[in-house]
Order: structure tokens, then C-alpha cells, then sequence
């Protein structure tokens, strides 16, 4: 626990970052820039875990574990998400995510 | 009683022939649907005869009088308990007596095809159509119910149009059959409008229950009145009205001389022997119900028929093509067969009308179709229609020439060929009603010899015209059925039909009516010797009487200008007035609804398509909106 | 003491932040992105996680960000600024976020926390080797396991994805 900081704060925080991840998530055109909001979000979400494990269960460590995975998965994807934004530039030499739109009707 | 199921066979074959001949016909050779259909309507021909003989020497006749027997009948269509249409067969004399009529001719039909239609393209689909034809004739005259009637009834309508259009590349034979298929059409909604209301005043189709002289279900017809006649007048006057159109009665009869457009065998057939007659046969059909209930209808029939008949008389006396005159006499003969029927009581002396009408029906369908095929053997032979462009054919087809000769005595109504009996019996039964009936009819019978002689002699004897190509007379396959049926119009006249076919059944004896046999013969032979001496040779004297009454000569040679005042109606006003109107209707605002449904449903599609846009921040954008969406529910509504 | 520091990281957290996904230029979005894990992992430093700190420094902010700047390298021009997205997106986007936002901070506020204990965690590096490999209950051997599959997977399929064709 930190002194002086209440829960509700962090929590405001987190809060706060997730939906400005999600508001990148939506408006940004480059599919780089969503996979940074993307980032965000999961940032938000470990500093959650973090927070809740170290206030109210701190001899467990399960919240600090899952924040732990959440980080691997999180690098793994980006990876994958890397290839295939090369693999879509090569295709149609623009990272636009309105250009990648072949799923439509 | 011996069983008459065999009769199914009658029309089943002739269906199943139409429907062979018709799906393969085109494959195999021409002959063989020739063939096959001969074969089909000779044993056709030959069950209605073993029938017509069972039925009438046999086993027909119960303690007097001649039953109908019904080997057949059962439920096919069932709307309620009560509104049922049934399917069956009935014989009955006069339906034994059509039987016979209608293979007999149509087998001679068939055989003269063979020879006239060769080489012809089409020439399957030509039997084929002639098994349809046949098929729905008999059909329609063993029916059971009325509405059976009906249907058949359509079906000869469609099997008539179908065949005088049958040469479908000439503009003139599409024309006249539908004008053909129209009028009797029209004709036809008459009809059907008098079935519902008889069938609604009686609740029942089947004539075996509207024919019993008892009469009890039709009790109820003559109380309800409209416009000063009882709703079963008015029945039998529309159902007549379909009569009327089939057998070309004034003013329905503008069709008939146009659907001499068809081959000459077909005429032969349809427009003599058998169609035309569908409507004396209707009306002999439900006979009891007429002459019971609404003598005021067999009153409008019999004037119809008298009218219709001397009409047509005249106008046959100016006509110059073969086939017109011959379609003209067809009218006018059918006239006097509506008005012998007309005239007709029930039973015993005063049934002596019907009996006069059925006989002259069985003797006219014998030498009006001998008629037609010998003209048809004439058009084959100098392939023009025109009587003025032929002459002196006496020479070059000896066989035509007898037998055309023959026909025209019967039809002139000489002893002792058939159509003086029939003439006579007709003319006894008018003059037993009404002596301007009876005078009209003499009329009738001296304008029917002249006009007949004048075709004969102006096509056989007249001018000895120089030919491009020397006639020849018809193949042997052509002659013969002109041999049998000049046998037929020649002793029919000796068949005791008072004892066979009358209006209850029971025999009346029939004899030569002196005083009116007399009368009778001494106009139609004033009219053989006027048209003698005025066509035997060549003369200037018939230019000059035609030229001398000439105004009233072109009214008569333009068929009293009835086709011209049909068109008038129907292009200045039904157009006018009621089609377009509707047309516009249909178009604007049956046709715009429809597309604008069409339109709708594409522009609603439109919009939707607009979710599945393949954009990933769109349907990331619709997940979150729709989570928060959820959330927000769970707060504020759920707490 | 700690109170100015956290509010410190939080800011910074919060404002680079939104920087980062409204600027205009890539690269320093990227660089945005980079401080705001770094806060983040600052404040995994006060809260004395010192071992997921440093995962997070080294994996996050080392290895990510650096494969960011490496695809962005490759794939886009760099000078260029990129396009202020369409009115629209950005006001539709800025409500939904905004309520989200709100209903879930009102959700929490109106919770009656407990009060936190003020245990101390046991966060030793022997207890964290320890618990990562511990296939009894309580033990994280599986999950381990499962992620180092789920690398093999990601390291397969990236060179799938991303191989050229040579077949021809």
C-alpha cells in the first residue's frame, strides 16, 4: 500500500488510461498507432491487477503473476500484430486501416 | 343391361393419342402421327357404334322409353358438402347419337388428311390438335354435369383456336382466330354467369337432377323475379347466350366465316359437322328445364334461330369465296336447327321440334362436312378459293363433281336424299307453331337451294376456263371419305329417328307432312331453276340484276356491315372508355406499388449493408458502444 | 512524500497518454508510449514489485517499443504527418469513451472499499523462482508453460506470415 493514496485513486487512473487507450483504439488511422493504444489499454489493466493484489491480498501474488503473463502476452502479440501489418504494407503499401477492408459486404 | 364401361375408352384414347401424337410427333415421320391417329379415332369411331348400337337396339330402351344410363360418375372436385363438381359419362340418345356423329366424321376427317395435309410442315401437330379436338367434342357430349359441360366447352374452344391458327405465318389466320377465341369467349362469360345462377337457384350441377321432369329443385327459380322475369329465365337466356356464340347465332356469328381461314378438313370438322353444334346440343341437353320452366327462353331461341337463319341465307346468296358461301349456309342451317328446337314442347306430338332438330344436326353434319371436302378437294386441285376464277370443272374431277352434287341435293332438301326428311320434320314442327315461322322457313329453304346451286353450277359447269395447270382430280385416299359420307347424306334420310332420339324418350312416329313437303319442294325447286338458268352458262344477266339492286347488293355482299360496326364499338369505345383507363391503372398503380415495395426493401438493404463495411474501428466502435450501453442498463435500470 | 511522487507518475501517465494517441507524427507518439510505461513501471517500483518493474522496463519499454520504432521504420514515411482523423469518428469516439468513462468511475466511487491492509507482500526473488516453477497447487507451472507454447506459436507464425514467397 502506498501512503496516502486510496485505492479510488489508482483506480481513477487506470480507468482514465483504458479509455484513453480506447479512444486512440478508435480514431487513429495508422494500424501502428492503434497497436500503441492497444498497449495502453494493457498497461492500464496490469497497473489494476497490481494495485489490487499489493492493497488487499498482498501475501498472495497472484494478481503480480497475472500481470506478469498479461506482459508476455502482450509482447507476443505486438509481435504478431508487427508481421502482419508488414505483411499487409507489402500488399497494399499503406498501413491505412480503412484501406484493409476486404471483409465488407 | 349390358354394361356400357367400355365407353371410357372413347375419349381416353383419343387424349392419349393427342398427347403421343403431340410430344412425339416431331421426332418420328409425319405418317406415323397420321397414322396413330387414325388409328385412334377408328377405334373411337367403332366403340361409339358398338355403344350407339347397344344403347338403342339393345338394352337402351326400359318399359318405352330410352333411360340415360350414367356408367360413370365420380367426385373430383369438392369445394363444400353441398358445391361438389363431378366427372362421369352419360348416354343418353342424344349423347349415343353425337358419339356416333363426331368419330364417324372426324375419322373420315382424318383420312382426307392424310391426303390433303401432305407435305405440309406441322403436319404432327395437326393430328395432334384433331385428337385434342375430338377428345373434348366427346367429352363435352357425355358429360354428366354442367359444369363438366363447361370445361369441355373451353376445351373445344381453345382445340378450334388452335387450329385455324395453324398456319401461325399468315396474319389473316392469327387474326381470325382470335376473333374466334374472343367472341365465343365473351360469349362464354354469358354461359358461365347462367351456370352459377342455375346451379345457385337448383344447388346442384348434374343434369340428371335438373332434367327430372318433376322439376322439384328448380321450384324456387320461377318465384324470384328481375326485371319481369323469373331468375330461371334469365338463366337459360345467358346460359343460351354461350349457346349462341358457339353455334355463330346473330349477332355472335362474325366469327365463322374468318375461321375459314383454317385448313379446309378442319372446317370440315369443326365449323359444319360438330363444334358449331355444340350449342343445339346444349340447349337439347337441358330441354326439359327450358321447356318447363322458361318457355319465354325456348321463345328467344326459336326468333334467334329464324332471324339468324334467313340473314345468313341472304348474305350467302352474294358471297364469291367457296368457303364463305359454305360457312354462311352453315350459319343459316344451324338457324334452323335452333328454331325447330325452339319450337319444341315436351313429349308427344308437340316434341316433334326436338326430334326435327337432332335429326337435321345428324343429317347436316354428313352433307355439310361432304360439302367442305369436296371444296377442299377443288381448292387442292386449282389452288385458289375463288369461285369466279373457277369453272367447268366437271371435266377434270368427276368424283368432287358426284358427290358435290349429292350434297347440294340434300342440303336443297330433294327426295329422296337425307336432308328432305330433315327439312320436312323441322318445317311441320314450325308450322305447328307459328305460320310466320313456317313461311320464313320456306323462304329459307328456296334462298338455301339457289345459293347452293349457284356455287355448284358456277364452279362445275359456267365457263369453260383455259387452267395454267391442267386439275387433277384428289388422290384415292381423298375420295373415299367423300364416297361414304355421300352414302351417308343419301340414305340417312330412311333412319326412323322419331323412335330412336326424342324429347322424353319415348317413340313418336314420324312421317312425310304432305302439306308441308309440298310447299317445301316447290321452293327449293324454284330456286334450283332460277340459279339454272341464271349460272348454268355464262351470262351477262346476273350483272345486270345485281347491278340494278346494286346499293342494296353491297350491304348484303358486306355481311350487312356487322363486322364494322363490331370494330367501331370496341376500338371508339370499350377502348376508349374502360381499356385504357384500366391499363393505366395497372400500370401506374398496380405496377408502382410493386416497384415501389422493390424500391423500398433495396433502399432499407442499401443502408444495412453499411454494417458489414469491413472497417475495424467501425465494429470496434460498435463493441465498446455497445458494452457501455450494457453497463449503463445494469446501473441505472437494474440497481 | 510518496503521495507527490504518484501524483507525479500520474500525470504523466495521463498526459502523455492522450498525447500519444492524438499526435501527429509517429515517432513521437512512439516515444510518448515509451514514458508513459516507463511511469508505469515507476509506480510498480513504489508499490516495492520490483521484479515485474524490471520486466516491465526490459520487455515493454525495451523490447516493444524498439520493435514499434522498427516497424515504423519499415512500413510508413516517417516525415510525413499523419492525417487528424474525421470529425465524426473523433466526436462518436470521444462520447462513447467519455460515458464509459464515467459510468465506470461512478461505479467505483460509489463501492465502499475495505480498508487495504498494510501487510508487506513477499515478493523475493526466491518466492517469485520458487512459485513460477511450483507445480503443487498454488504453483504457476502451468501458466509458464502455456505462455512459452504461446511464444513458440507467435515465433512460428510470424516467420509464416511474413515469409515471401520464393516458390517460384
Amino acid at each position: 500500500m502506498i501512503e496516502g493514496i486510496g485505492i479510488e485513486n489508482i483506480l481513477i487512473v487506470n480507468t482514465l488510461l483504458f479509455f484513453i487507450g480506447i479512444y486512440g483504439f478508435l480514431t487513429r488511422k495508422n494500424l501502428v498507432t492503434i497497436l500503441m493504444s492497444v498497449e495502453l489499454i494493457l498497461t492500464a489493466v496490469n497497473i489494476n491487477f497490481v494495485a489490487f493484489n499489493k492493497y488487499y491480498y498482498p501475501e498472495n501474488l497472484q494478481g503480480h503473476f497475472f500481470a506478469l503473463f498479461v506482459i508476455a502476452v502482450a509482447a507476443t502479440e505486438a509481435a504478431v500484430a508487427i508481421a502482419i501489418i508488414i505483411s499487409l504494407y507489402r500488399r497494399i503499401k499503406v498501413i491505412d486501416v480503412e484501406r484493409a477492408d476486404e471483409m465488407k459486404y | 343391361m349390358s354394361d356400357f364401361g367400355y365407353t371410357i375408352i372413347i375419349p381416353a384414347i383419343l387424349f392419349i393419342s393427342f398427347l403421343l401424337i403431340g410430344f412425339g410427333g416431331g421426332k418420328l415421320k409425319p405418317v406415323i402421327s397420321g397414322i396413330a391417329g387414325i388409328i385412334s379415332v377408328s377405334v373411337a369411331a367403332i366403340l361409339s357404334w358398338i355403344t350407339a348400337y347397344n344403347y338403342f337396339f339393345i338394352s337402351g330402351k326400359v318399359s318405352g322409353a330410352y333411360q340415360s344410363v350414367i356408367p360413370f360418375n365420380t367426385l373430383w372436385l369438392k369445394f363444400t358438402d353441398r358445391l361438389y363438381i363431378d366427372m362421369g359419362i352419360l348416354l343418353d340418345p342424344i349423347s349415343v347419337m353425337m358419339l356416333v356423329v363426331i368419330s364417324t366424321v372426324s375419322l373420315m376427317v382424318h383420312i382426307y388428311s392424310i391426303g390433303y395435309m401432305k407435305g405440309e410442315k406441322g403436319f404432327s401437330r395437326y393430328f395432334a390438335f384433331l385428337s385434342l379436338f375430338t377428345f373434348s367434342m366427346t367429352g363435352l357430349v357425355i358429360s354428366t354435369n354442367i359444369f363438366q359441360t363447361y370445361i369441355f366447352w373451353e376445351l373445344v374452344g381453345i382445340s378450334s383456336y388452335l387450329l385455324i391458327g395453324f398456319y401461325y405465318d399468315k396474319p389473316s389466320a392469327v387474326a381470325a382466330a382470335k376473333k374466334a377465341f374472343i367472341v365465343t369467349r365473351f360469349a362464354d362469360l354469358g354461359f358461365l354467369v347462367g351456370i352459377l345462377v342455375l346451379s345457385s337457384i337448383s344447388g346442384t350441377f348434374d343434369f340428371a337432377v335438373l332434367n327430372n321432369p318433376n322439376g322439384s329443385s328448380l321450384a324456387s327459380g320461377t318465384t324470384s323475379t328481375f326485371l319481369g322475369m323469373s331468375a330461371l329465365t334469365w338463366s337459360l337466356i345467358l346460359i343460351y347466350m354461350g349457346c349462341a356464340g358457339k353455334s355463330a347465332m346473330f349477332p355472335l356469328h362474325i366469327w365463322l366465316p374468318d375461321a375459314m381461314e383454317g385448313p379446309t378438313p378442319v372446317s370440315a370438322l369443326i365449323h359444319a359437322a360438330t363444334m358449331v353444334v355444340a350449342g343445339v346440343y346444349l340447349v337439347a341437353r337441358l330441354f326439359p328445364v327450358y321447356a318447363f320452366f322458361a318457355p319465354d327462353a325456348l321463345e328467344v331461341v326459336a326468333v334467334v334461330g329464324v332471324f339468324t337463319s334467313l340473314f345468313a341465307a341472304l348474305i350467302a346468296t352474294t358471297q364469291t369465296d367457296i368457303k364463305r358461301v359454305l360457312a354462311f349456309s352453315t350459319i343459316s342451317q344451324i338457324g334452323l336447327m335452333m328454331a325447330g328446337i325452339g319450337v319444341a314442347g315436351y313429349g308427344g306430338e308437340a316434341g316433334l321440334g326436338y326430334m326435327a332438330s337432332m335429326f337435321h344436326l345428324f343429317t347436316h353434319a354428313m352433307f355439310k362436312a361432304l360439302l367442305f371436302l369436296c371444296a377442299g378437294s377443288v381448292i387442292h386441285s386449282v389452288h385458289t378459293n375463288e369461285i369466279f376464277e373457277m369453272g367447268g370443272l366437271r371435266k377434270y374431277l368427276p368424283y368432287t363433281h358426284i358427290t358435290f352434287l349429292i350434297a347440294c341435293l340434300a342440303i336443297a332438301g330433294i327426295p329422296p336424299l337425307s336432308g328432305f326428311f330433315s327439312k320436312d320434320e323441322i318445317m311441320t314442327a314450325g308450322l305447328q307453331k307459328s305460320s310466320i315461322i313456317f313461311i320464313a322457313e320456306l323462304v329459307i329453304a328456296g334462298l338455301t337451294a339457289f345459293y347452293m346451286f349457284r356455287l355448284y353450277f358456277i364452279v362445275f359447269w359456267n365457263r369453260e376456263t383455259r387452267y395454267n395447270k391442267t386439275p387433277h382430280e384428289s388422290p384415292i385416299i381423298m375420295i373415299i371419305p367423300l364416297i361414304i359420307l355421300a352414302a351417308g347424306s343419301a340414305f340417312a334420310g330412311f333412319i326412323p329417328f322419331g323412335s330412336l332420339v326424342t324429347s322424353n324418350g319415348k317413340p313418336i312416329v314420324s312421317h312425310i307432312h304432305l302439306e308441308v313437303a309440298l310447299p317445301a319442294l316447290a321452293f327449293a325447286l324454284t330456286g334450283i331453276g332460277i340459279s339454272y338458268v341464271l349460272y348454268k352458262k355464262e351470262r351477262v344477266v346476273p350483272k345486270k340484276i345485281s347491278s340494278s339492286m346494286i346499293s342494296f347488293r353491297i350491304i348484303v355482299s358486306n355481311k350487312f356491315y356487322i363486322d364494322q360496326i363490331y370494330i367501331f364499338v370496341t376500338k371508339k369505345i370499350i377502348f376508349n372508355l374502360v381499356s385504357t383507363p384500366v391499363a393505366w391503372f395497372d400500370r401506374h398503380i398496380v405496377d408502382g406499388t410493386m416497384n415501389a415495395i422493390a424500391y423500398l426493401t433495396n433502399s432499407v438493404s442499401e443502408k444495412i449493408k453499411g454494417f458489414q463495411s469491413g472497417q475495424l474501428q467501425q465494429y470496434a466502435y460498435v463493441m465498446i458502444s455497445g458494452a457501455v450501453l450494457i453497463l449503463f442498463l445494469i446501473f441505472y435500470l437494474l440497481k | 512524500m510518496e503521495k507527490i511522487l504518484f501524483y507525479i507518475f500520474s500525470s504523466v501517465i495521463i498526459i502523455f497518454s492522450i498525447m500519444c494517441v492524438t499526435s501527429r507524427r509517429i515517432l513521437r507518439a512512439a516515444v510518448f508510449l515509451l514514458f508513459v510505461l516507463l511511469s508505469a513501471a515507476g509506480i510498480f517500483f513504489m508499490m516495492s514489485y520490483h521484479f515485474l518493474a524490471a520486466v516491465q522496463i526490459t520487455i515493454y519499454a525495451g523490447g516493444i517499443i524498439v520493435l514499434f520504432i522498427f516497424s515504423i521504420m519499415l512500413t510508413s514515411h516517417v516525415d510525413e504527418k499523419l492525417e487528424a482523423p474525421a470529425f465524426k469518428k473523433v466526436y462518436f469516439s470521444f462520447m462513447a469513451c467519455l460515458l464509459g468513462a464515467c459510468l465506470t468511475i461512478f461505479a467505483f466511487l460509489k463501492y465502499e472499499f475495505p480498508i487495504p491492509s498494510s501487510k508487506q507482500p513477499v515478493n523475493s526473488m526466491q518466492v517469485i523462482g520458487k512459485s513460477l516453477l511450483n507445480y503443487e497447487s498454488g504453483g504457476y507451472a502451468l501458466p509458464f508453460e502455456v505462455i512459452s507454447i504461446l511464444l513458440l506459436a507467435a515465433i512460428v507464425g510470424t516467420i509464416m506470415i511474413t515469409r515471401r514467397d520464393e516458390t517460384k
